[in-house]
C-alpha cells in the first residue's frame, strides 16, 4: 500500500478509536508516527472527509473530525456486499462458494462426514 | 434470422440443462459465448429484416438505406400505409434492440467498476495481511465468506470466518482456486451474460443461461486450482464453506451414517464437490471439434445474413 494510503488507515484507526470528535492536532498526537508536519494530517484529514469516511464539524476556530460511520459498520457495507446473492454487486465480485442453506446444507455436511472431514467452526 | 434467434434460445435451453458442459466447462463457455452473440445478432436481424423493403445490400445495409431515406424525407416516407408503418415500426424496434444490447453491456461493465471501486476503497482502511493466507487480504468477520475483485488491481479477499473454518491446505487451495479468476478475467467471460441479465431479467432463459456460464466459469476455476492442489482439499474447502452459511451443523446430520456423496443431491456446490472428487473424463476430441464449429456457424451464419445480400 502507497505512503498515503497507510496514512489515511493509521488516521481513520485513531478517528474510530475516539470518543467524541478529534482536532487535528489531537489526532497528530494519538498517531503512532509523531514527527508528522501538521498540515499532512490536515490533508488527509480533508481527503477522508471528501471521500465521505470522516465527517467535520466547526468548533471555534478549529475543525473537529470524527468518523462517518463505525468500523463495524463498514466491515458489515463490506461483506453484505460480497455476499450479495443477486444484482450488480455480486456480479461486481467472484465468490468462492455461494453458501446454501437448508437441506442443501445438511447434505453437504453429511458429505463432509463421509469424506472424514472433522466437523469445525 | 428469426429461425436462428429461436434456435439459439432453443440451444441455450438445451444446453443449461445438458451435463456433458461439466465434464469441459472450456468448450461449452464458448459455445455460450457463440450462441449469446448469435442471439444478439439474430435478434437484432431479423427486426430489421422486417423492415427492409428492397433486398439490395444485406439486412444491415438495407436498414441504414431505409434510415437514410426516411430522415432525407420524412413527410413523403412510402407514404402512411400500414405495410410501410409496420416496417418503421420494425426498423425501430430493431435500433432500440441493438441500441438496449450495447447499452447494458456498458452499464453492467460500470456498475461492476463502480462496485470494486467501493470494494477497494473500504479494504484499503480495513483489510490486514495474514501469514496464513498469503497475498490476500484479510476482514476481521465472522462469517465464513472468500471472493476476489477482478481488475487491474485485483484483490483476494478472506474473512475471518473463513481462516477459522478451513485448514492450511484448504486455505491454500481456495487461493488457487481465487487467482485462476483473476489471472483469466473470468469477470469478463461473464460480463455479457450479466448484461443479458440486466436487460432481460424477467426472461427465465436469461437467468437459466447466466447461472450455467456462472457454474461452468466456477468449475473451470476448480480444475485449474486442482493442477496446483489436490482435489480433496479443494472438495472440503468447498463442502464447509458452502454449508457455513447455513449456521452450525444441524445436530441430524452429525450423526447421519451415510457413508457416499449423496447422488440425489441436486445444487451447485454439491455438483462441484462431486465432479472433483470423481473426475469424469473430458469430452473426446471429434466432439470438441464438432462444438467448435457450431459455436463458429451460430455466430458466422446471422452475422453473414446481415452484411450478404440474399
Amino acid at each position: 500500500m502507497n505512503r498515503l494510503g497507510e496514512l489515511e488507515r493509521a488516521i481513520m484507526d485513531v478517528l474510530w478509536e475516539a470518543q467524541e470528535p478529534l482536532t487535528v492536532r489531537e489526532v497528530s498526537g494519538q498517531l503512532t508516527e509523531r514527527d508528522l508536519a501538521h498540515t499532512t494530517v490536515m490533508t488527509v484529514l480533508d481527503r477522508l472527509a471528501k471521500k465521505g469516511f470522516a465527517r467535520r464539524e466547526r468548533e471555534g476556530r478549529a475543525w473537529r473530525y470524527r468518523a462517518a460511520e463505525s468500523r463495524e459498520g463498514y466491515v458489515t457495507e463490506l461483506m453484505l456486499s460480497a455476499l450479495a446473492q443477486t444484482g450488480d454487486r455480486q456480479a461486481a465480485l467472484a465468490r468462492f462458494v455461494r453458501s446454501v442453506s437448508g437441506s442443501e446444507a445438511q447434505a453437504l455436511w453429511r458429505a463432509l462426514q463421509a469424506l472424514g472431514g472433522a466437523i469445525r467452526g | 434470422m428469426a429461425v436462428i434467434a429461436i434456435g439459439c434460445v432453443q440451444a441455450a435451453a438445451w444446453l443449461a440443462a445438458a451435463r456433458w458442459p461439466r465434464r469441459s466447462p472450456v468448450v461449452a463457455i464458448v459455445l455460450w459465448q457463440a450462441i449469446g452473440l448469435g442471439w444478439g445478432l439474430a435478434a437484432v436481424g431479423t427486426l430489421l429484416g422486417l423492415a427492409a423493403s428492397r433486398q439490395r445490400y444485406g439486412v444491415a445495409g438495407d436498414a441504414l438505406a431505409q434510415v437514410a431515406r426516411f430522415l432525407r424525407s420524412p413527410g413523403t416516407f412510402s407514404g402512411w400505409t400500414v405495410l410501410a408503418t409496420a416496417r418503421l415500426a420494425a426498423l425501430t424496434a430493431g435500433l432500440v434492440l441493438l441500441t438496449l444490447l450495447c447499452w447494458v453491456l456498458l452499464a453492467a461493465a460500470t456498475a461492476g467498476l463502480r462496485a470494486r471501486q467501493r470494494q477497494r476503497l473500504l479494504l484499503s482502511l480495513l483489510a490486514h495481511g495474514d501469514p496464513k493466507v498469503p497475498g490476500a487480504l484479510v476482514v476481521d468477520h465472522p462469517v465464513a465468506a472468500a471472493y476476489c475483485l477482478p481488475g487491474l488491481r485485483s484483490a483476494i479477499v478472506i474473512s475471518a470466518g473463513t481462516l477459522d473454518l478451513l485448514d492450511a491446505r484448504e486455505l491454500a487451495a481456495v487461493l488457487a482456486h481465487e487467482r485462476a479468476h483473476l489471472r483469466e478475467r473470468h469477470d469478463l467471460v461473464l460480463l455479457p451474460f450479466v448484461a443479458l441479465l440486466r436487460a432481460f431479467r424477467w426472461s427465465r432463459a436469461a437467468r437459466e443461461a447466466h447461472r450455467a456460464v456462472a457454474l461452468l466459469i466456477e468449475m473451470h476455476a476448480d480444475d485449474r486450482a486442482r493442477r496446483h492442489r489436490p482435489a480433496r482439499e479443494l472438495a472440503t474447502a468447498l463442502l464447509r464453506v458452502g454449508a457455513a452459511g447455513g449456521g452450525h451443523a444441524p445436530s441430524g446430520a452429525l450423526s447421519a451414517v451415510d457413508t457416499a456423496m449423496d447422488d440425489d443431491v441436486d445444487g451447485e456446490v454439491a455438483a462441484r464437490v462431486s465432479r472433483l472428487l470423481r473426475p469424469a473424463p473430458g469430452l473426446p476430441v471429434p466432439v470438441l471439434v464438432l462444438i467448435g464449429i457450431a459455436a463458429a456457424v451460430a455466430v458466422a451464419v446471422p452475422a453473414a445474413l446481415l452484411v450478404v445480400p440474399f
